[in-house]
């Protein structure tokens, strides 16, 4: 499977981020699940708009970076652009619990449940 | 009604082109799978996963050229690795993904990058490319994140679990298994088996 990028070279990438490559919001975990708050507008980026149309129900940063046919590094980028917009909005993953610095007993019964019943 | 603009084609194993989770969900958990080349990271992936594997790449730009040098851009160097992910929807309001990631020493900054906050890794071994995984097994036990080592079986069934055990010179408390990454029920029974050891590991440690 090829990337898009590839054939598109660093040049794209550096348009599509508009030359940031250093102010990706960096709670924006692989798995922060990401949910549209507006439709895309006309005259919109249209990566911003194709990620507007994928995250009708939340989905999360690699997979919008999948279907987006991008770096999550890029994917980062164009995802904080939408945020500090206010046209996404970010479920970030619960941080660790100092009683639980793996995990908490519940997620982990949570997981074991799911994982029999698969 | 708006049409989604995904180039990819109906990938999924189930549901739309681009399987949105429910709106309840809000809290997503992951899973790593690491290994050697060819070792079966993939196969596992796609066993236990309600949307086929999605493959992406995350790539790290080498130290040494300040990000807001622009005559930089086109000589910084990167390195960039492909992983592949699956996904697991738990209940109502969380979601596990599973990642198949090499496990080599140049690939590691995924670790960084990518699972930081993972619950654990599973670490598949193909006995006759043992060394492929030591690197793996190495970091993980430093950095103190759980894991078990499962050995996919491509038949050769050379080895005992002890004989694996001694050559991979592995701490008695990390459980080994034998699997086939083909069988969902055999990779589902992996996975079981770590999210068992980190319990055991959290109540061990537990206030
Ligand atoms: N016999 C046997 N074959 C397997 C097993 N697991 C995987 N394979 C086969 O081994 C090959 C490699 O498996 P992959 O899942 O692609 O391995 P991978 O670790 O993702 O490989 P890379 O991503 O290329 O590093 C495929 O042809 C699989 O069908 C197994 O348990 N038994
Ligand atoms: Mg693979």
């Amino acid at each position: 499977m090829s990337l898009s990028h590839r054939r598109e070279g660093p040049d794209r990438l550096y348009v599509i981020t508009s030359g940031r490559s250093g102010g990706a919001d960096q709670n924006l975990d692989a798995v922060t699940l990401i949910v549209a708050e507006s439709a895309p507008t006309p005259g919109m980026q249209s990566e911003h708009a194709r990620i507007l149309n994928l995250c009708a129900g939340p989905l999360s940063v690699v997979e919008i970076a999948a279907h987006l046919g991008l770096p999550v590094t890029v994917v980062r980028i164009l995802l904080t652009d939408l945020i500090d917009t206010g046209r996404v909005t970010a479920r970030h993953p619960a941080p660790a619990s100092p009683a639980y610095p793996l995990a908490s007993p519940e997620v982990l019964e949570k997981v074991l449940v799911a994982l029999h019943n698969l | 009604m708006h049409s989604t603009t995904s180039e990819s084609p109906a990938t999924e194993q189930t549901g739309s082109p681009t399987s949105p989770l429910p709106d309840s969900v809000a809290q997503a958990l992951k899973i790593a799978v690491v290994g050697g080349f060819g070792v079966g990271k993939t196969t596992m992936v796609r066993s236990v996963s309600e949307i086929r594997p999605l493959t992406t790449e995350e790539n790290m730009t080498q130290a040494g050229v300040g990000v807001d040098d622009l005559q930089g851009v086109e000589a910084k160097t990167t390195t960039t690795v492909a992983f592949d992910f699956g996904r697991i929807t738990l209940d109502a309001t969380s979601v596990l993904y599973l990642f198949g990631a090499p496990g080599q020493e140049r690939f590691w900054f995924l670790w960084d990058r990518l699972f930081t906050g993972a619950l654990g890794a599973v670490v598949l071994v193909d006995t006759r490319r043992l060394a492929d995984c030591f690197y793996a097994i190495d970091r993980l036990e430093a950095q103190g994140t759980p894991f078990v080592v499962a050995h996919n079986d491509f038949g050769e069934a050379e080895y005992s679990l002890s004989e694996v055990r001694a050559a991979l010179d592995l701490d008695p408390a990390v459980p080994l298994t034998r699997c086939d990454a083909r069988d969902r029920d055999s990779a589902k029974r992996v996975l079981i088996e770590l999210v068992e050891h980190i319990r055991s590991l959290v109540l061990a440690q537990a206030p």
